[in-house]
């Protein structure tokens, strides 16, 4: 999937609580979900983020709580594609199994900056910083993991497959 | 190439003779647990597979997160997570009251998870069942759908970290002190992807309320897992109590770690971690003086009746501080009793602290003391990122029940010792 949007930049360890505070966690519908990303540390997110934006973040995005409802909450919001230097393990694999691709390329993260915008490739990896000039080469998705982001997440895969 | 025991549990469970870290592998389940929270979004995505449950036995459904339910939307929830219970037959459903509590207390106590035992549960503190020598690791719901359809889930094979305990624990230190010391030394990204193995002399010195709280924040650390040895105490809690048959594991003396990381334990002394993170972590000794508001004593890391013990203790015979709401919080039902019957419910009460039914309750921000703008609390739960307990700017202090029930009588941040 090809995609190209503007940035929106966060920090390190931007934990699922500040993702979707907990006091929301009373509805698990997408829109309402979107409807609070990121409240407590960037209150124009909700309000401003356009369909097809980007998210990227420091180091061990995600972090915290197992709560799905991050990951739908960013990808209910119209973004297609997380960038982080690295993701918390829990939230890579939701990422995965809902079919939000999430692209980890380490320190490389810091030469994009808020507002930039990034003509993405997700399934190549292959990030071009159109702002900037830079090119950054995400790690690649390990064997069938590729297969379950193919089908657009592990319930449609299961379906397909029929088992793990 | 010998293994460790994340590996062997993993390796067992996938029906192969052995892994290797980075390996991608499908494992059978022994235990799928959800919560009142992250069980109603897997019923959907269950409900889309469109088959029923693997196995109605190995399935635990606890509400503990919004409960007793404190809201209508959250009532709605929970409600469904019951119908579905009853629907699909479930036998670990755990209804508020009864036999109930927070899930990751309720789970070892009613032997549901043991040693050489897979578990996933849709929270991430699902880990906590390292401590009584399993492999456990929190999922998202989508997992959890396809573990409750399949009894099934995929996992990349960790590295490991092995934390090497050594020396004698002193009188004052317990579980939290060993767990945050460990957080503040490697970060909160320092098991990324990786299994912290515990082993060495020191083991022998932790209760098994100090695994829970240990095994517990393996998360806030990064890990996947946390995992703890099969030894005499442990052998000692299991029996009797896991019905099911249950395997041990122990690593093999050649088994590979990416790192090792070595505590003293005799050299710990009472720490706190600071906000925004569970890895900011510093002596109370060095802390100089911080005035606090509300102590919360509870929670999945240390809500059991050891946690309990120590700070009723501590209270008994002493006020809470004017200036401090402290607020205890047994993690189940049986917990509640037997702190009833040693008499520390009546210690609490006549401190002055206020003694809640077993649910989550403040630990993420949920009910039953809720933080304001300017107020800090030193909490026994396991993360104080911004606004978990409440406002964003309210401020979370991580402690042990040492620490926690000091800093009530004195209000502000404390150890043991300074109470008259
Ligand atoms: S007590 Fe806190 S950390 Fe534990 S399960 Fe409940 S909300 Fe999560």
């Amino acid at each position: 999937m090809e995609v190209k949007g503007k940035v929106w930049r966060y920090g390190d360890n931007i934990d699922t609580d500040v993702i979707i505070p907990a006091r929301y966690l009373n509805s698990f519908d997408p829109a309402e979900l979107a409807s609070h990303c990121m409240v407590d540390i960037d209150e124009t997110f909700a309000q401003k983020v356009q369909p097809g934006d980007l998210m990227v973040g420091g180091k061990n995005f995600g972090c915290g709580s197992s709560r799905e409802h991050a990951p739908i909450a960013i990808k209910a919001s119209g973004v297609p594609v997380v960038i982080a230097a690295s993701f918390a393990r829990i939230f890579y694999r939701n990422g995965i199994n809902i079919g939000l691709p999430l692209l980890e390329i380490g320190d490389a993260v810091e030469k994009i900056n808020a507002g930039d915008v990034l003509q993405v490739d997700t399934t190549a990896g292959i990030i071009k910083n159109l702002t900037t000039g830079d090119t950054f080469k995400a790690h690649p998705l390990p064997g069938f993991v590729q297969d379950i982001a193919r089908a657009g997440g592990l319930i449609h895969y299961i379906k397909e497959k029929g088992s793990l | 190439m010998g293994m460790n025991m994340t590996e062997k549990i993993l390796a067992r469970h996938a029906g192969i003779p052995s892994v290797e870290p980075g390996q991608l592998i499908t494992c059978k389940l022994d235990m799928v647990l959800a919560n009142d929270i992250t069980a109603p979004p897997a019923i959907k995505e269950f409900e889309k597979v469109g088959r029923p449950v693997f196995d109605r036995t190995k399935i635990a459904l606890v509400p503990d997160h919004f409960t007793p339910n404190k809201d209508m939307k959250t009532a709605a929830l929970t409600k469904s997570v019951r119908d579905f219970a009853k629907q699909q037959r479930i036998v670990n459903y755990f209804e508020v009251g009864h036999d109930a509590g927070i899930e990751h207390v309720i789970l070892p106590e009613k032997g549901l998870v043991g040693p050489g035992m897979l578990t996933i549960g849709a929270d991430s503190h699902t880990c906590t069942y390292g401590a009584v020598n399993g492999f456990a690791t929190g999922v998202g719901t989508t997992d959890l759908a396809v573990g409750m359809a399949t009894g099934e889930a995929w996992f990349k094979v960790p590295a490991a970290i092995k934390v090497e305990l050594t020396g004698r624990k002193p009188k004052n230190i317990n579980g939290k002190d060993v767990i945050l010391t460990l957080i503040g030394m490697i970060g909160v990204d320092g098991a990324l992807y990786q299994s912290l193995e515990f082993a060495g002399d020191g083991v022998a010195e932790l209760s098994m309320a100090d695994r829970f709280t240990i095994a517990n924040m393996a998360i806030e650390a990064g890990g996947k897992n946390g995992i703890f040895p099969f030894d005499a105490q442990t052998k000692a809690y299991v029996e009797g109590r896991v019905q099911a048959p249950y395997e041990p594991v122990a690593p093999d003396a050649d088994a590979q770690y990416a790192r090792t990381v070595t505590i003293d334990l005799a050299a710990l002394t009472p720490v706190v971690a600071f906000p925004h993170l569970p890895g900011n972590t510093k002596r109370v000794a060095d802390i100089g003086r911080i005035d606090i508001q509300q102590v919360v004593i509870g929670s999945c890391t240390n809500g059991r009746l050891e946690d309990l013990a120590i700070a009723a203790a501590i209270l008994k015979g002493h006020k809470v501080h004017p200036d401090v709401r402290c607020i205890v919080i047994p993690g189940s039902q049986q917990v509640y009793l037997e702190a009833l019957a040693a008499g520390y419910l009546k210690t609490f009460v006549e401190a002055g602290a206020a003694v809640s039914t077993p649910t989550c309750g403040p630990c993420m921000g949920g009910h039953m003391g809720i933080l304001t703008a300017g107020e800090r609390c030193v909490s026994t739960t396991n993360r104080n990122f911004r606004g978990r307990m409440g406002h964003v700017d309210s401020e979370v202090y991580l402690a042990g029940p040492h620490v926690a029930a000091a800093s009530a009588i004195l209000g502000r941040i404390a150890v043991p010792e300074e109470v008259e």
